[in-house]
Formats: C-alpha cells, structure tokens, sequence
C-alpha cells in the first residue's frame, strides 16, 4: 500500500469517527484493522462449488439483490392503473442508456399486444400516393442509429408547488435515454410524396386512446425517427411494439407508441393531447400551447432520498444526469450550499443532442449538511433556471415543463431529502 | 425572430444531413391504401370541421347515451366520479389557484370533443360511438356546460357555430421571450446572502416506500397524470381508486392452472373497472368474487342498471354459459346494461375468463 492512500484511509477513518456517523453510515464502513476479513480468508461456496450453466435464463433479468431497482408507480396520483404513469429508478443507474425493462411507462389506455403480422402503418393525406407499409418493408429502408432522451412533458410535474416527493425516481423519473434504430420519418414521407400544400404531419398510434398528435413538417422532415429496436432488441410492449415514433427532444406524449398512421395536413388537428392536455395556464389564464421542446434539466441522481451516503466523510462521488431538448449539453455546475456558490462538474463524455449526459463531481465530503443543486447549460446558452424564476414566468398553476434546479438536503447522518430552498 | 435563431431545429438540422443516408430515389416500397382503408382510419376532425361526417344528435337524446356509456365514471352530469375527469363546470377558473379545467371552461376547439369522444372513449370500449350517438354526447356535453338550451341539436351543420368560451385562451410556445432572461452567463459564487429550507417532502409524506405499497393516508388532490396537481398545502381529497387487489388465485383442483393463467391475460381487458380478489371493492363495475354461481345483479351497494337487475329477478345467475354469452356483447346481449365494453369475441377468451373468475369462488 502506498503511503498517500494509507494516510486518506486513516484520515477517512477518523472523519467517520468524528462526525459521529449514524446508522446509514455504519452499515459499510470498512472493517476495523487487524481481523482479518472471511470473505477474503475462507473458502467461499462460490470458489469450490458450480454456477448456472448457461440457458438458465434464456432471457436473463437482473440479479436478485438488483430486486428493488424497478419502476414505480404513485398510486394516488392517477384514477387507475390502465391510463397511467410510472417512474424510472433513475436513482440507481449509472451512465447514460436506461435499460428498456426499467424505463418509465405512459399509457393512455394501456400497453397493447400488437404482432408484428398484424402491424400497418399507413401514410395518407397531402401525399402524392397515399401508402401502406408492413413491418418488413419498414426493415427495407436504409436506417440509422440514435440516441435520445424521452421525457413525459409531467415529469417533475408534482413538484410545482414544493416539494412533494421524496427521490429522484418520483420526482425526475419520467424518463429514459435508449438508442433507436430505425428509419428517419423523412424517408417515409419522401417515398409517398409531400404535396407543396402539406404543413403539418398528424401521428396516431393503434390502442384505443389512438393518441394523436400534429408535429410542422419541418421538424417531421428533420430528425423524427420511425423506430423499431431499442439499445439493439425489439422494442418492449409498453414503448410501442413493435414501432414507435422518435420524436427528438420534444415532450414524451408526441412519440406515439403502436405508430398506425401518419396524415399529411396543412394545419394541425388539435386534438385532445393538444389542447385540453399537455399546455401551459399562465397566472392570467392564458394558455401557451405548441410548447413541445423540453427545456434543459438536470437532477442529482446520488447522493438522493432513494440513495444516501452510507459510507461517512471522506471521497464523495456526486452525481447525476443533465439533458436539453435544444441540443447537447454544454456544462454542468453543482452546489452544496443551495446555491450560493457552484462547482463545475466533470461530463462522463462530451453532451450529445437530446440525449441525456452524465456528469460527476468527485469531491471530498466533510461529513456535514449539504443543500446539493445541480445546474445544467446546453449549447444554446440556455441555463436551467430555479423553480422561482420559473414561477415568476409562468404563475403557480402550471402542471408540464418543470425543468427547475432541484435542492437534495443531504444530513449529516447521509441521508437525503426533498426539500425547497430560499 | 428572437436573438436565438431557429433555436427548435438548431443543432439538430446539420447533424440529421451528415448523419442520414442520402435517399435519391423513392424505393418503391409498401403498397396503394385503398380508399376503404384510408375512410376506415383517417377519422381524425379538425377545428375548420374537415373530417366531420354527415349527422346529427339532440341534448335530449345525448343524456341518455352519456347516462348508458359515460355517467359511471364521468358522473350523470359530466361532473366527474371519484378521479376521473370532470367534463363540465370551471367556467372562470382559469386565472385562479387550481383552475378547474372541463370542455365547457378549457376547450378552445369543439371539433376536439367530437373526435376524441368518437374515437377514444367510452374507456374500454373505445371506437363504438356512432356518429349520430357522438353528435348527441357532445351537445350533451355542451349543454351540461351551460352552452346551449335544452332543446339544442348539434349536426354536421350548425358545428361552426358552436362559441367555445376559451377559444381565444392560448398563445403560442413564447419560451424564447418570454424566457430569454434564462440564457446567459451563470452566476458562480455568492450568488445569494442566505440559504433557507422553505419546505420539506417529508412533511406531506405522499411517497410510496415499497413497491406495494397502498394509498398514503393523505393525498394531495390529482385527476389523472397529466393534470397532477401539485402539493396544495392541506392535501384532503379523496384517495384516487385503490390499487386493484392483487388476486390471490386458489385454483380448483379441476380446472386447467394454464387455462386460468390465460384468464388473467383476459382480466386486463376489465381491469379498468373490476376489481377481483382479496379486498376488491366496487369501482366502475361491481367486484367480482365468487361471480360464477351468483344471480345477476347482487352485490350489496353496486348501482347496477334496470335491466341487470330486472335479468337477476328473472332468474339470470352467471354461469360459464351465461357469462359467455353477456361477455360476447354486453350491450347486445342485455340492452340498456351500464358495462360498456365491446365485448370478448372469442370463445378461447371467453373460457379463459370463466375458469380465472371461477377461480375466486368460495
Ligand atoms: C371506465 C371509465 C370511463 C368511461 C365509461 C368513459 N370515460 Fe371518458 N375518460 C376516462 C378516462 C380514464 C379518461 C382519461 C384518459 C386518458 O388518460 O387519456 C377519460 C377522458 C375523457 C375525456 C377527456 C377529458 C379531458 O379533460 O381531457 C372526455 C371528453 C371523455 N372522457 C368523454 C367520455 C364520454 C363521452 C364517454 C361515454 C361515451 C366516456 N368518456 C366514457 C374514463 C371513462
Ligand atoms: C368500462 C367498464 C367495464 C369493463 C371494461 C368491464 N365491465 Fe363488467 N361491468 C361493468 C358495469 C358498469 C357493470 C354493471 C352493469 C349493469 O348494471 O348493467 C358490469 C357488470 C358485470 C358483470 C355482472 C356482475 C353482477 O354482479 O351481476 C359481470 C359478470 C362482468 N361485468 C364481467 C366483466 C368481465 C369479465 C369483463 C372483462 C372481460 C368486464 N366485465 C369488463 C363495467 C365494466
């Protein structure tokens, strides 16, 4: 052992002892010096005796000690579970891709069973030849490979208020980030032929809540995405097997699960998920409606109420994810005082468009209170902005596009919590 | 333009050229949608009334198609049951706190009521309004809002003329205004004098602690997802539904586990408004234990229609048969009943249910 990372582990040790840690802190400290560790000593079960062959799980799951890594749902927040919402554990994950069998859930009327042999997409309206493709021709046209993030247009929705939910799951989670691979919507549009008159395209899914929504042209024909695989497999169930719509950087709603049609159109439709939901009531009660690009966000994904610091004072990693509908990820700065002086955290790798960006700041913690932010900065110079500043815009009675700085208190037994700052 | 050219498509535009293959030629892929196939799914309505077909419906006829297909979970004067959402009222609430948000109070468009109610609703049976039925519900609607008299009959015709009080109650998207203070040069250090906790999560304790988790004691009030309400500082209002009881099958020794297992497959299908098991309650429709053996229209405390309870008078008890038969077409096969649901076509699935309900007799 070398002399610098001896003196760091006693001065840890002494750190712990020090701030008098609780019962999260104790829980993994390292062993006291001098009895030597079994796990490490004896003969383990796993070091003599056989694993699982392989095919023990043609598909396989997690881990069972992974058990609690799972989406949730908040049952009182919705009528029933069919037209509802579920939260992605992003408290739990690291890097940037969400696992599909983890990534949040919206459905309107829930997730359908849609085979692929029963699957038609049909391109009508201001077209020169109204068409109707199959599941295969689909896989005949050249495709490209994506990653995006898609965020519910609700998430941190619950929040407006003040602090309501107590971890990142709930309050932030209404998102994921998986790599698509699947056919721009351009070529689609190029193959039936756009008239000159066409403004609008109008997309709607297969299940009964049929979910329409009007997108411009111009974004249609820019980087929409017809997709039918995520991060490499078929798409899951509840994200729209077997063929969703990418619609990058916009709000979740308008990337229409069981994609079934798309209707060129010289104005848009203004349906139910455009109007009477998914707009914003100012404090005069004037609506603003079209606000379909999410705002640059980001949240402290650990330390957090779901995931507080268990091993005392000493390095602290703190980190995170930061993601901007307007484009990559420039910088994110953290504070752990609430805001009064901020640090420029470490991007795990350079922001990517509308994806989201993991960040770090590798830090010593002193084993006091923190107040921890995280502040995010996208490439159009936009900067993540508190829940005041946002609540001096838009009034008190918005329920959509709450992209404000979240404050985690973390205590100095390492525990966290949601709480709103001054 | 704002000082931030093109800000929706910047970065994104230059990136979507290199990156996409370049597609000269149409490929000739997929095939002509016949004329048939086009009407059958291009429903969609716009607010100029494009797609709106020829029709009519009265007030008078729409109360009793909304008291049959809407009322158990929109309330009999489109006032909302429970959570569900509430379709009429809120008139002048949209500058206050917690705007009460209805097609009467909200709506800018009736041509979004006509189609979504044509093509999404009634929950569960979604797609099985004529057009003449959707024409009476939305005049229905109209005049639960205090919009028309109760003589009023709305067609294809008069649409246009239908005033929606909010018409004139949205802008445009102006994030990049009316926010343009939010691009800028962050402030790094002594950004403020003092740091105070304003409010803590912990005091409302409304956060699930384990995956099965139940309703928490208080709830803050929330209608359905996309209008979650935030924290109000006293949440009061009633829980949401409960979450469905998760049914503990016992299965009888003489029925196929598989064909039980398929069942509950099918039991999605009336998850929305049944609750069967352990702790089931009447929601939308009655509870379901102990269904087969049992005389229609029975349970204690269910508001069940006329005719279902006329069908358990006459002798109707649920039986593998019976049930078949309802559950192929509820409203055919009993006319006037209150479960809209378009029914189980096949008979696989009709078995498949009957062996899962059977599954909960004691
Ligand atoms: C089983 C319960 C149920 C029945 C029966 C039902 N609805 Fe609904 N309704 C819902 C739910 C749930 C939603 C919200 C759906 C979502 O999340 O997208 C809804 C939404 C609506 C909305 C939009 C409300 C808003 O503010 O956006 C309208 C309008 C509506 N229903 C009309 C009807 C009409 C008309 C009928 C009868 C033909 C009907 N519903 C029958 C459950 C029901
Ligand atoms: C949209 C809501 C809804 C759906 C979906 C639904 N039901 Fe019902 N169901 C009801 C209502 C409401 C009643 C009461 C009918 C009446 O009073 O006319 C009912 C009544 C019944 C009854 C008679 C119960 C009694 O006590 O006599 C049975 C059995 C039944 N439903 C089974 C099913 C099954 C099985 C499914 C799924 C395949 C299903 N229902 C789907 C709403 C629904």
């Amino acid at each position: 052992m070398s002399e610098t990372s001896k003196n760091s582990r006693r001065s840890f040790l002494k750190g712990a002892a020090a701030a008098g840690v609780g019962a999260v802190a104790a829980a993994t400290t390292a062993r006291a010096q001098g009895t030597p560790d079994p796990l490490i000593t004896e003969v383990q079960p796993w070091a003599t005796g056989l694993g699982d062959g392989v095919d023990a799980t043609p598909y396989g799951l997690p881990i069972e000690y992974e058990a609690d890594v799972v989406r949730r749902n908040v049952p009182w927040l919705t009528a029933d579970p069919i037209s509802s919402i579920n939260f992605t554990p992003i408290h739990a994950l690291d890097g940037t891709i969400t696992p599909q069998g983890c990534a949040f859930e919206r459905h309107h009327s829930g997730a359908i069973d849609l085979r692929k042999e029963d699957y038609r997409l049909m391109i009508n309206g201001l077209v020169d030849q109204p068409l109707v493709f199959t599941y295969e021709d689909l896989e005949r046209f050249a495709r490209i490979n994506r990653v995006f993030f898609c965020e519910c247009a609700a998430n941190t929705g619950m929040e407006w208020a003040g602090a309501q939910l107590n971890g990142a799951q709930f309050t932030h989670g209404m998102i994921h980030n998986m790599e698509y691979s699947g056919v721009p919507l351009r070529t689609l549009l190029e193959e039936a032929g756009v008239k000159p008159e066409g403004k609008w395209v109008y997309v709607e899914g297969a299940d009964a809540s049929s979910n329409g929504r009007s997108i411009p042209l111009e974004k249609a024909l820019d980087d929409v995405l017809v997709a039918f695989k995520a991060n490499g497999e078929a798409l899951r169930k509840e994200h729209g097997y077997p063929v969703r719509l990418v619609v990058p950087g916009w709000e979740g709603n308008m990337w229409i699960k069981w994609l079934r049609r798309i209707e060129v159109m010289e104005g848009p439709v203004e349906s139910r998920e455009e109007t009477s939901k998914y707009t914003d009531t100012l404090a005069n009660g004037t609506s603003r409606k079209w606000t379909w690009v999410m705002d640059a966000k980001s949240i402290v994904t650990s330390p957090s109420p779901q995931a507080p610091i268990k091993h005392g004072p000493g390095p602290l990693v703190i980190t995170g994810l930061a993601w901007s509908g307007r484009g990559a990820i420039k910088r994110v700065d953290v504070s752990k005082d609430g805001g009064k002086t901020w640090e420029t955290a470490r991007l795990a790798n350079p922001g990517q468009p509308m994806a989201l960006t993991r960040f770090y700041l590798d830090t010593s913690w002193d084993g006091k209170e923190m107040l921890l932010q995280a502040r995010a900065m996208d490439e159009t110079g936009y900067v993540q902005p508190t829940k005041k500043m946002l609540r001096e815009v838009r009034g008190e009675n918005s329920v959509y596009h709450n992209n404000c700085i979240q404050t985690w208190w973390v205590k100095e037994t390492g525990e966290a919590e949601n709480v709103e700052v001054s | 333009m704002s000082k931030y050219p093109n800000l929706l498509f910047a970065g994104t535009a230059l990136f979507a050229f290199l990156a996409n293959p370049v597609m000269a030629d149409k490929l000739g892929l997929g095939r002509p949608a016949l004329p048939e196939e086009i009407a059958a799914w291009n429903l969609d309505v716009s607010p100029d009334g494009t797609g709106l077909p020829v029709g009519s419906g009265s007030v008078e006829d729409g109360e009793m198609v909304f008291s049959d297909n809407c009322a158990s979970c929109h309330g009999e004067f489109a006032e909302g049951v429970d959570n569900w959402p509430k379709l009429a009222g809120g008139k002048d609430t949209l500058d206050r706190k917690d705007p009460v948000k209805t097609v009467g109070s909200y709506w800018p468009y009736l041509s979004t009521t006509w189609d979504y109610v044509h093509r999404s609703m009634p929950f569960g049976a979604a797609q099985t309004m004529s057009a003449d039925d959707t024409y009476a519900i939305v005049a229905y609607i109209l005049y639960s809002n205090d919009l028309v008299e109760d003589d009023f009959v709305l067609s294809n015709e008069n649409f246009l003329e239908v005033e929606m009080p909010n018409a004139d109650g949205f802008i445009v998207d102006d994030r990049e205004t009316a926010e343009a203070a939010f691009w800028g040069e962050p402030c790094m250090e002594n950004c403020k004098e003092s740091v105070e906790i304003t409010m803590h999560a912990s005091v409302l304790d409304v956060t699930p602690d384990t995956v099965d988790d139940a309703a928490p004691a208080e709830q803050p009030a929330a209608e359905e997802v996309a209008a979650a309400e935030p924290a109000s500082s006293e949440p009061a209002a009633e829980p949401a539904t409960e979450p469905a009881a998760e049914p503990a099958a016992e299965p009888a020794a003489d029925i196929d586990p598989a064909l039980i297992a398929a069942g509950e497959k099918v039991f999605k299908k009336c998850k929305a408004c049944h609750q069967i098991g352990e702790g089931a309650e009447n929601k939308v429709g009655p509870e379901l234990n102990s269904v087969i053996g049992r005389t229609a229209g029975t349970v204690e405390g269910f508001k069940y229609s006329d005719p279902m309870i006329a069908a358990g008078e006459g002798g109707l008890v649920w039986t593998d048969a019976t049930l078949a038969e309802f559950l192929a077409n509820p409203r055919k096969s009993m006319k006037g009943t209150k479960m809209s649901f378009s029914g189980l076509k096949k008979e696989e699935d009709q078995k498949a249910i009957a062996a899962y309900l059977g599954s909960f007799s004691n």
